[in-house]
């Protein structure tokens, strides 16, 4: 807990610690910066406050809904999510919800719950919005960097290990973060599963939030790895309105993502509701085609 | 031999002493604000009344703030936090103004309130804060952000005590949510809804969370953010305001980019 206190109290004398030929230059120098900028090299931001109590975790649990053991706390952060993502033979597929909760009051219904990184990388979003946004956002800084740097796209496997490591120096503090990195690298389609206990896992299925266990039935139900693109789609968006249905913390709409070589590409915006009566209607329709109505002429038995 | 003993090293490190049994810097001062995000303006407002408790302590605290001359942000909750905040708020737009020679554009003031406010992710601001304005492309706009700084840009939302009566209603007249269109008519366009029309949004929202909230009264105030070339005559002349209501415009900040931002103020029910 100390080392992590002193690692973003005093960020100031700690700033320069990495090796990096500008780690010695004065960010005033550099323009963009205008010598006012706040980030330190570490992600923190300098002067990154603590209450001075004795346990300042303890302290944020006590104000706020964070780790969900005080959901009567007066700081409701934004919460719940239906996040999914899975590999096949046409690329990756990412789609998720959109609704965001404090308590029990939906205080959004138009969260974007993918971070588009860059070009190639998605993040996606559950437990703490913020958390999420901020060190995803970050993460896009340092993708950049790594790019200028060695002349090469970074691999999914590399940036979700700098993730990884940046929320393992909080481990323990409250940040509350599950996140799936996805895009393409020169390894092929790929996933990485990264938590705020610092869990980092390689996989071709994922399924993250209070509404992951309904998107999994749908999604082990239909998953094959030679699915077409369409067949591929289909599913994520299944999987989502069955969590949204399911769900009270996961709803409103889908965002569908799919990632192929060349980069990720938005497919669509998709009402949850609208989508669950579509599918009844077909259902019904299947239902009425494989039982054809009792002919006129049947005697009841 | 020493007399005094000397007291406990702990005792100069605050985070050690053995002092604290609860520490609570947090209070609720009630209120709510909202914004809408109209083609070429935005309206950004808040009531003025600030309580804790059943306790009144003042009919007239300000919790909508001009931050530039296309700009305005509201804040709600914690009204010392909020305070601190937009004067931390303002103070970093000046220092960007010294070293660019502009003033700081809607999207990145957006982008700063977030690394401000998860600057203190660990001893959080209570301050919900919802930005409005023009956005470089001449557009209006508003961002609404969580207290450690996770935000978006909607085209209207409510915020503070009654945010859950406002919110619904501006869901149903603005998204037009649970509406149906008359068959044969036009089917809905969300986001183009003249300024007399968010305006009386506005009024009835706070007219009607008065009645229904207690936290929310006394008055209210009421930014318009116009586009440069934009034409005020649905806002200044005789007969549009209702009465009582009273509008004045508010100088160029800056230089002036042409954006106009006016003040309308109406009083609420004191009781």
């Amino acid at each position: 807990m100390n080392s992590v206190l002193t690692q973003i109290q005093p960020a100031a004398s700690r700033l320069h610690q990495e090796e990096d030929e500008f780690a010695n230059s004065d960010p005033a120098a550099w323009g963009s910066m205008g010598g006012f900028g706040n980030l330190a090299r570490n992600g923190a931001i300098q002067g990154m406050s603590i209450p001075r109590v004795q346990d300042p975790t303890a302290f944020l649990d006590m104000h706020t809904d964070n780790m969900s053991s005080n959901p009567e706390a007066k700081i409701k952060i934004a919460h719940g999510t239906t996040t999914l993502a899975f590999k096949f033979k046409g690329g990756v597929i990412v789609a998720v919800d959109s609704r965001a909760t404090a308590g029990s009051y939906v205080a959004s219904g138009t969260v974007k719950k993918v971070i588009e990184i860059n070009k190639f990388l998605l993040g996606t979003m559950a437990g703490g919005a913020a958390d999420c946004q901020y060190w995803e956002t970050y993460l896009g800084m340092q993708c950049r960097l790594y790019e200028l740097r060695n002349k090469e796209r970074i691999s999914v496997a590399a940036a979700s290990k700098i993730l990884s490591n940046i929320v393992y120096q909080y481990k323990g503090m409250g940040l509350s973060m599950g996140t799936m990195v996805c895009g393409w690298d020169k390894t092929g389609p790929c996933i990485f599963y990264v938590d705020d206990d610092g869990q980092r896992l390689k996989g071709d299925l994922f399924s993250v939030g209070s509404g992951s266990t309904f998107a999994y039935g749908v999604l082990d139900q239909g998953y094959r790895w030679d699915l077409t693109d369409e067949e591929a789609q289909e599913l994520g968006r299944r999987s989502i309105v069955a969590a949204g249905h399911r769900d009270a913390y996961s709803g409103n709409t889908v965002n569908l993502y799919h990632v192929r070589e060349n980069g990720w590409e938005f497919i669509n915006n998709y009402d949850v509701n609208e989508l669950w009566y579509e599918y009844e209607i077909k259902k019904k329709a299947d239902r009425e085609a494989a039982a054809p109505a009792a002919s006129p002429m049947a005697v009841e038995a | 031999m020493a007399l005094y003993a000397q007291p406990p090293t702990s005792y100069s490190d605050p985070t050690t002493a053995p002092i604290e049994h609860r520490f609570n810097p947090y209070s609720d001062n009630g209120g709510s604000i909202l914004a809408i995000a109209g083609k070429d303006f935005s309206v950004i407002a808040g009531d003025t009344r600030q309580s804790e408790g059943y306790n009144i302590q003042t009919r007239y605290a300000r919790k909508v703030w001009q931050l530039t001359d296309k700009v305005v942000l509201a804040t709600n909750g914690f009204s010392a936090d909020g305070n601190n905040f937009v004067k931390r708020v303002k103070q970093r737009l000046e220092w960007y103004e010294h070293a660019h020679h502009k003033p700081m554009g809607l999207k990145s003031i957006a982008r700063m309130i977030q690394t401000l406010l998860y600057g203190k992710r660990f001893f959080p601001y209570y301050v919900y804060n919802i930005l409005g304005g023009i956005e470089e492309d001449g557009s209006g706009a508003v961002y609404s952000f969580d207290p450690v700084g996770s935000y978006e840009r909607e085209a209207c939302r409510a915020a503070g005590a009654a945010q859950s009566l406002i919110q619904p209603f501006l869901d149903n007249q603005v998204y037009f949510k649970n509406q149906q269109p008359e068959p044969g008519a036009a089917p809905f366009v969300a986001g183009n809804l003249p300024l007399s029309t968010i305006l009386s949004l506005v009024v009835d929202s706070f007219t009607s969370a008065t009645e229904r909230h207690i936290e929310v009264g006394d008055g209210m105030e009421i930014y318009v953010v116009m586009n440069k070339g934009r034409t005020t005559d649905d806002l200044i002349g005789p007969g549009i305001l209702s009465e009582g209501m009273h509008v004045e415009e508010l100088g160029a900040l800056g230089e002036g980019g042409g954006e106009r931002t006016f003040l309308v103020t109406s009083p609420l029910k004191r009781d």
